[in-house]
């Protein structure tokens, strides 16, 4: 009989065997770190204008060069990390606490309430998320907040229709009679029981869609409903840069390689992490 | 003697299906007295298993309770409200499962669950986790310190439903629902489990009801039995009467038909003729009349009643000839 393994021992046994996961699992952990230390790791100030050296390719000063307005590229490309961290971690967790309690709600609650919820989460769904923001944007102005906002409605019925799925699954499980059979209230078992045996897919849900989010942020950003300049940001990076591709192709490179590194890490790791918890793929180890 | 700590009477129940009504329970009567074990036997369908819903209260959404009562302990459940109800379960009526590969949750460790169980009970982590450690131990799981580390899938079928038996007398209920314990584990295991479980009664002193279609389990481990037929009862006594001296045809085919009593090595094994009727649409008289080798005219038309004194049977054969 194997020992007990914890969860995090588990997984990182698991990413051993999986190159690609642990390729995954390093680039993100260099973005996360790279962008958490910005404020230390970025030689200039990000917002700091030289327009004496426009549009310069990478030296030994600025090593992926300057934009049209002479700043920094790296500095910037560090910073607007920060806003794609930010914006992700909110809209997130938001979007996956949201879509867990309605899911969760339609999952094992009354018949009405399931067919009521779920029509919501198609409504929302079946509009094009770029409509969409545009129609909000209309109406309240970009901005990084709004952007959050927009990202959140449409991913909450992601989430939830992943752990309403779930839990119905659970919910004919021997496991869950049992413990009506032996007086569990519904809380108790959605807290005790359903909640530990959805987490697994839910953060691996989350982990995958990470690189989404931060398209979509940058996405906006580039269209211009997002943040504001001169705050920088992967998206608006891309935009300044696009305007002055014939002049320079550095803003472009320099805009582009982070969120390429992002979307490949974040989906090693997702996919890394979904085969080392997936049950089918657990048992074969054992 | 103490009155009984279950008390069915006379309980219906029917499924609303898109045919019309099943009625999946007829007239049920069945006495648990206090500290026996009592055996339900029949085959798959006859009803076992909706009974012991409706004796927990969790019959699946399209059953309906026509009439009867379910008294326990001098309680009529069927009239608790869903909260009371609740409060019973797990404290003074618990359940064993059919299959302990699934009624484990797998992503919570043993003791974990075990804890879980105790819900009710106000005492610290620790003085909890010490009786998880004893129940462990009168189950006779070895090493039960390591053991509730451990998840589900690391134990063995008999370890699981050993886990399972320790859970479900956790709170020491007067009444512990076995619902073919030991149909998912092997001859061996099951024998050890049977006899685990007959310590166990004693030492608690709990009524049994133990649902089975293994006689050689219910000859094994039960003081009565009752026989259950399409939905009814068809015959009830204690052990002895009902192994020894069948009453009802269904009951000796039952026995005939249990491998371990065949004598002569044959190729093929000895059925019951026939299926069970439907029970959306009944027929008149008596259920198994189809299947039966005695049928008589009187069986078609009268639908026979369960008649004799501590060894019951429902059967016009009984009555015409006294």
């Amino acid at each position: 009989m194997t020992k007990p393994r914890g969860l995090i021992q588990h997984t990182f046994s698991g990413l051993k065997k999986d190159p690609l996961g642990m390729t995954g699992f390093v680039l993100v952990s260099i973005i996360l770190l790279l962008t958490i230390f910005a404020p230390w790791l970025a030689p200039y100030d990000p917002l700091d204008i030289n327009v004496n050296n426009r549009l310069s390719s990478p030296s030994a000063a600025h090593w992926l060069g300057t934009d049209q307005l002479g700043r920094d590229i790296l500095s910037r490309v560090l910073f607007g990390g920060q806003v794609a961290l930010k914006v992700s971690l909110v809209a997130i967790s938001v979007s996956m606490a949201v879509g867990l309690v309605l899911g969760m709600l339609a999952g094992l609650g009354p018949r009405w309430l399931d067919r009521i919820l779920v029509i919501l989460f198609d409504t929302v769904r079946s509009f094009p998320t770029i409509m969409f923001a545009l129609a909000i944007v209309a109406l309240t102005g970009p901005s990084l907040n709004t952007v959050i906002g927009v990202i959140i409605i449409t991913s909450i019925p992601v989430y939830a229709r992943v752990v309403r799925t779930q839990t119905r699954a659970l919910r004919e499980r021997d496991f869950i009679l049992a413990e009506r059979a032996m007086g569990a209230s519904t809380g108790r078992i959605l807290r005790d029981h359903v909640l530990p045996n959805i987490a697994a897919p839910l953060f691996i849900l989350a982990s995958m869609d990470v690189p989404a989010v931060v398209g979509m942020e940058a996405g906006l950003s580039f269209l211009g409903l997002g943040v504001s300049p001169p705050t920088p940001s992967w998206g608006s990076i891309l935009n300044d840069g696009y305007s002055y591709l014939r002049n320079s192709p550095w803003p472009i490179i320099a805009g582009g390689i982070p969120l390429i590194a992002i979307t490949l890490g974040f989906t090693f790791f997702g996919e890394s992490l979904r085969d080392i918890f997936d049950p089918k793929l657990r048992r074969k180890d054992q | 003697m103490n009155p009984p700590v279950l008390d069915i009477q006379g309980l219906s129940i029917n499924y609303q299906t898109e045919l019309g009504p099943l009625q999946a329970l007829r007239d049920v009567n069945l006495v648990v007295p206090e500290g026996k074990i009592i055996g339900i036997v029949g085959e798959s369908g006859c009803g076992k298993s909706t009974l012991i819903s409706a004796i927990i209260r969790l019959l699946a959404p399209n059953a309906q309770i026509k009439q009867g009562s379910v008294n326990f302990k001098g309680k009529d459940l069927l009239s608790l409200s869903p909260e009371q109800m609740r409060s019973l379960r797990g404290d003074e009526i618990s359940m064993v499962f059919q299959d302990p590969m699934t009624s484990l949750n797998p992503v919570l460790t043993i003791g974990r669950q075990m804890s879980d169980v105790q819900h009710r009970n106000t005492s610290s982590r620790s003085e909890k986790n010490a009786r998880s450690l004893m129940m462990l131990e009168r189950v006779g799981i070895p090493d039960p310190e390591t053991q509730l580390q451990r998840y589900p899938h690391h134990l063995s079928g008999g370890m699981r439903q050993r886990v399972a038996i320790a859970m479900a007398l956790m709170a020491e209920p007067a009444l512990l629902i076995a619902d073919e314990p030991t149909t998912a584990l092997d001859a061996t295991l099951e024998v050890q489990i049977i006899h685990r479980l007959k310590e166990l009664q004693r030492e608690f002193g709990c009524s049994i009801l133990f649902i089975s279609h293994h006689l050689g389990v219910i000859a094994e481990l039960c003081d009565e039995v009752v026989v259950m037929y399409a939905g009814e009862v068809v015959e009830s006594g204690s052990l002895r009467e009902v192994f020894i001296d069948p009453k009802h045809p269904y009951t000796q085919k039952l026995l005939e038909c249990d491998p371990a009593r065949i004598a002569q090595p044959t190729r093929e094994l000895p059925v019951i003729e026939g299926s069970l009727p439907n029970l959306v649409n009944l027929p008149a008289g008596c259920i198994f009349r189809e299947r039966c080798s005695h049928a008589m005219t009187r069986c078609s038309a009268e639908r026979p009643v369960l008649s004799g004194g501590h060894h019951q049977a429902a059967c016009h054969l009984l009555e015409s000839s006294p």
